[in-house]
């Protein structure tokens, strides 16, 4: 029996219905006569209060409003990959072929598509006995990741019936479970609620880093696979590229990206570019490991805040067949401020800055369902959710609501910053601003992958960098030249870290990517310059002799160095520092003179 | 269904530019009204809050003259619509639609929503034509494209206006001729400035290409709210169903968000920054968003909305929010105004999203992303030793030093400063290299060796040089 009601009230994205009375809390409903999907976020007697997740003009007051009985849910099975949905889990390229290049009112479509048949193989046999969470059979999905079909949490049992192997259609039964409440059907096709997490067996200490192959992150840092990080900054400090580098780069089978209320030209270039684009390790375009949702800031506010939810549901799920998966959500301040309006339009208590009370516990609860874990089922798999969340702040100012909520959960800290962007020093992220609290956990791992002495090095160079702040001050006052030599050399070294080894050129065909091996080369190569420069210091040469050297201008060109050609060329770069420091040091030669091209 | 033609006259409370209707059913949220007052003039409202038997409205052309007695509110069972037409190019309309350039009502090809479509993204192409604007700073360094979205980001008494004309009159994209069309949403401007495009447009022949709305500074407030709408949707026809290209100028956005800030206030919601409405962003965005490509169709909506910055200050609610949804901002700066700098463009904070997918081999020219970023670094370098030199003077400078000033002051003088000259993109990138000329060629970091030795000065000097010799 599906409860009916009629709506008494209608303003923007909130409709109150009366009659209601037995509706559950964040019930799926149908509102008004074009059936639009809504969600029930407040109860009142008989009276329900309803977002919904499409526009509600020309919705009329008296029209019904129907129950579903169920839960906003996403779908879940073969075919998530590679798809771009709605905040609500529509998928955007068939409602195209339904309706056009504009999405109509009331349009419903199953998200995954129910008639193409997958390729599946049993994993067990009749008469297995199967826990939650064990995986019963598999299915290529993209050719690079295998799509495990697992029991669904809650049922346990006898496998009394398992399909063969050959092609299957998703809402087709694939196996009988014997359980205790009598025989159910194991369908490909699995529903999950979105606002609530999926359950795991354990959680494991995030220890391997998520490397993105940018220099500033995994050196400075470093994010680990199921960890947090936050990336706030003002409007063109380049958030959106950071987010859209990770989603490329990161090192993580399965890529969920949620663009939640932002441009939806932006989307389009997603879309454009990772079908292109090959993933380092596969070979194989980034495309066939992500799904993509996208809630553009002129798609219903309602669906902008659903569309985080649907994103990690289906972030859980890859997780729990044992795969890592990073999340990025660009922006979580625009899901932030979805959950504001609906508050106003609720006429509810406001909190700091009209956001509602809540928001500091609907992030923590978001964040939350990031970790390493172990999965339910007998198998006991390793999976991982990162979660790397962008954040606008009003004015660029990081004392907002939203952003000193975000960092009290968030480990990672990445502070994207105007001036920088201003001077075109791209990633924008303010190396004295922003932390990260995986080091410890990751340093092993970069110990073992790259070098003993990776954490010296990095120490080295980020007190050269801190130094120099401190000697800004100075210069700020009296001017440079009034600097000891020692310090105008940790001035100059400063910038060469700052200029060849932080920036890093996203649009760069090479420098897009910096491996972790040359992540340390590179930081080596800069060490070892500046050994050089300090010793020829201490025997009398100067810094401008040593700001004219002619192999800085190599060194500052070591991004855009292949790969294969890397040892070669930085054995070459290291020669040409010996000669030409071999040459400075000695008494008279002052440097600078060298011809050009020595 | 909405049913039709209901008629009331229990206007319970007139509150600023809202009234309240009691004893209505089957109001429809966003639903139009006609209202006629006492002395039998009629406006037009629209419903923002239906309830089961009373209807917020607002009343565009505002609540002057109404009573809660004899005042009647008919319910047309419509949401907002306007006609559309091609004849519209060439016409001038109020800011709800209406013409006033004393010619004939327009005779609708087809009515369209206001409130436009949903562009599905999925079905968006991303913009990737390079417009050359013919203004150095942004075809170099702020590059606008097809279908991008680049506001203006200006102060009062800046020339905003002037750039915004030259813009619309020097805008081409490179080797094509096309069909393209100029829709001007006018909020609260002055007659003077109107005028000002008028006479501007007239004189360079786009007039017959330009459909003009104008709500003027003493038209009602509350009518700027549908303008800007009203703009996009024609846009939206000329583009989607007639194949333009269209560039949409509106101006001025800020005057747009005080009357959004008027109506939330009269209906007492909860403010959000600075006494704006929380929904501001979304509110900005359902107009901003209406900009760009489609696949398969070949017009496109490029748009440039005109914002002043309330005291110059671009964390303002109004820059902030349009700058978190537009690809980019084009920043005009008091100080290069006063420098008597035309245009004066502050490139530091301005930025265009979208300019790397438009400029390049074939699109542009292959130095112009290494050109690009290597201006931006060297003048925030300038920058930052001209605030040094403020300080500590020019004797403690480095030869290095002194050359990035040069480069800074010559950059201000040479490649901002351009006035109401044209330039094309191949000129704007020489005059960059000019500039680059005066720094050590190895602080040229940011440009690939291959670049300068085929576009440095000194090096193309050689190799003429050598051509010249045999």
């Amino acid at each position: 029996m599906k409860i009916q009601g009629t709506i008494t009230r209608i303003t923007g994205p909130v409709v109150m219905a009366a009659g209601m009375a037995g509706s559950r809390m964040y019930e799926l409903v149908k509102v008004g006569d074009e059936q639009l999907i809504g969600e029930i976020i407040g109860l009142d007697r008989d009276t329900a209060t309803i977002q919904v997740y499409e526009e509600t003009a020309g919705i009329t007051a008296g029209t019904p409003v129907t129950g579903t009985g169920l839960p906003l849910s996403a779908e879940l099975g073969p075919g998530l990959l590679g798809t771009i949905f709605d905040g609500t889990q529509r998928p955007l390229r068939s409602i195209e072929e339904e309706a056009g290049f504009c999405i109509t009112k009331g349009i419903h479509l199953p998200s995954l598509d129910r008639t193409a048949a997958w390729e599946f193989e049993p994993a067990v046999a009749a008469g297995t006995t199967v826990e939650p969470g064990d995986v019963i059979g598999s299915i290529p999905e993209t050719g690079v990741i295998t799509h495990r079909i697992m029991v669904p949490p809650g049922w346990r049992g006898t496998i009394r019936e398992i399909a063969e192997p050959g092609r299957y259609r998703i809402e087709e039964e694939i196996a009988t479970l014997e359980t205790r409440r009598g025989p159910l059907g194991i369908r490909m096709l699995q529903q999950w609620p979105v606002r609530r997490p999926r359950p795991y067996s354990e959680r494991l200490e995030p220890s391997v880093p998520l490397i993105s192959g940018q220099r500033v992150i995994d050196t400075f840092f470093p994010i680990a696979k199921g960890g947090t990080a936050s990336v706030p900054g003002p409007f063109g400090s380049g958030k959106t590229v950071v987010q859209q580098q990770l989603a490329k780069w990161v090192d993580a089978d399965i890529i969920v990206y949620v663009g939640c209320g932002e441009r939806g030209n932006e989307m389009a270039d997603v879309l454009r570019e990772f079908p292109e684009l090959d993933d380092p390790r596969t070979g194989e375009p980034l495309l066939k490991r992500t799904v993509l949702i996208a809630n553009t800031s002129n798609m219903p506010v309602a669906a902008r805040e659903a569309s985080v939810y649907t994103g990690i549901t289906i972030a859980e799920y890859y997780r729990d067949m044992g795969y890592d998966v990073a999340l990025m959500a660009d922006s979580t301040s625009r899901w932030a401020e979805a959950m504001r309006e609906i508050s106003g339009r609720l006429e509810e208590m406001p909190g700091e800055e009209g956001y509602p009370a809540y928001l500091a516990s609907r992030l923590a609860e978001f964040y939350e369902r990031a970790g390493r874990i172990t999965t339910l089922g007998k198998e006991k798999r390793t999976g991982s959710v990162s979660i790397i969340g962008a954040v606008s702040p009003q004015g660029g100012d990081f004392s907002e609501p939203v952003t000193q909520n975000t960092l009290r959960i968030v480990k990672v800290f990445w502070a994207l910053d105007a001036e920088l962007a201003y001077r075109r020093h791209f990633p924008a992220i303010d190396w004295l601003e922003s932390y990260s609290l995986y080091l410890d956990a990751v340093r092993t791992w970069w110990h073992k992958h790259a070098g003993d002495d990776w954490d010296l090095l990095r120490v080295r160079m980020m007190n050269t960098l801190q130094k120099e702040s401190e000697l800004e001050e100075i210069v700020q006052l009296v001017g440079s030249d009034v600097l000891p030599e020692n310090d105008r050399l940790v001035m100059l070294m400063a910038e060469m870290i700052r200029e060849s080894y932080l920036v890093q050129n996203a649009f760069h065909a090479v420098d897009t990517f910096c491996s972790p091996a040359k992540q340390y080369a590179m930081m080596k190569t800069i060490l070892a310059f500046h050994e050089f420069a300090e010793k020829g210091i201490s025997r009398g040469g100067t810094v401008d002799a040593v700001a004219t050297l002619p192999v800085r201008t190599r060194i500052a060109r070591m991004g855009s160095i292949p790969d294969a050609g890397l040892d070669a060329e930085m054995r070459a770069i290291s020669e040409e520092m010996a000669s030409q420091f071999a040459s400075f040091a000695a008494p008279d030669a002052t440097g600078g003179k060298e011809g050009p091209g020595a | 269904m909405i049913s039709k033609n209901r008629e009331y006259q229990t206007v319970s409370k007139v509150s600023g530019p809202l009234i309240v209707i009691d004893d209505v059913t089957g109001a429809a949220y966003g639903e139009v009204v006609s209202i006629t007052l006492p002395d039998g003039e009629r406006r037009l409202g629209q419903v923002l809050e239906a309830q089961s038997s009373r209807a917020v409205v607002q009343v565009f052309g505002g609540t002057r003259d109404l009573d809660t007695e004899t005042t009647s509110v008919r319910f047309t069972g419509k949401t907002l619509h306007i006609p559309v037409s091609e004849e519209m190019l060439g016409r001038v309309l109020n800011g709800i639609g209406e013409p006033v350039d004393g010619g004939d009502p327009v005779i609708p090809e087809t009515v369209r929503d206001i409130h436009g479509f949903t562009i599905n993204p999925y079905s968006r192409d991303f913009p990737r034509d390079f417009i050359e604007t013919g203004v150095s700073t942004i075809d170099v360094m702020n590059t606008l494209v097809r279908g991008q979205k680049l506001p203006i980001f200006s102060g009062a008494g800046l020339p905003h206006n002037l750039l915004a004309a030259q813009i619309t009159r020097q805008a081409r994209v490179p080797g094509r001729e096309e069909d393209f069309a100029v829709v001007f949403g006018a909020m609260g401007i002055t007659h003077e400035e109107a005028e000002f495009f008028i006479n501007d447009f007239q004189e360079t022949g786009a007039f017959s290409r330009t459909v003009l709305f104008l709500n003027l500074a003493d038209d009602p407030v509350i009518e700027r709210i549908v303008t800007p709408r009203l703009a996009l949707t024609t846009a939206e026809y000329l583009a989607f169903d007639l194949g333009m290209h269209v560039l949409v100028i509106l101006s001025d956005m800020t005057n747009y968000c005080e009357a959004l800030r008027e109506i939330a206030a009269a209906r007492e919601e909860v403010p959000g920054r600075r006494g704006y409405p929380g929904y501001m962003y979304t509110d900005l965005a359902s107009l901003y968003e209406r900009a760009g490509r489609v696949k398969e169709k070949p017009g496109s909506i490029t748009q440039m909305p005109i914002l002043t910055m309330p005291d110059d200050d671009i964390t303002h609610p109004i820059p902030d929010l349009t700058g978190y949804i537009t690809e980019g901002q084009i920043v005009l700066s008091r100080e290069l105004h006063r420098k008597g700098i035309y245009p004066p463009v502050d490139v530091l904070p301005c930025l265009s999203r979208l300019m790397q997918g438009g400029i390049g081999p074939e699109r542009t020219r292959e130095d112009h992303p290494d050109v690009n970023n290597q201006l931006y670094s060297a003048y925030a370098q300038a920058r930052k030793i001209l605030s040094l030199v403020a300080v500590v003077g020019e004797e403690g400078l480095s030869v290095s030093d002194r050359a990035f000033l040069a480069f800074g002051d010559r950059f201000e003088q040479a490649f901002i400063r351009q006035g109401q000259a044209q330039r094309s993109i191949g000129e704007s990138l020489d005059e960059a290299w000019q500039l680059l000329a005066l720094l050590p060629e190895g602080e040229l970091k940011r440009i690939n060796p291959d670049m300068i030795a085929r576009y440095h000065p000194a090096h193309r000097r050689e190799e003429h040089g050598a051509e010249d010799s045999p």
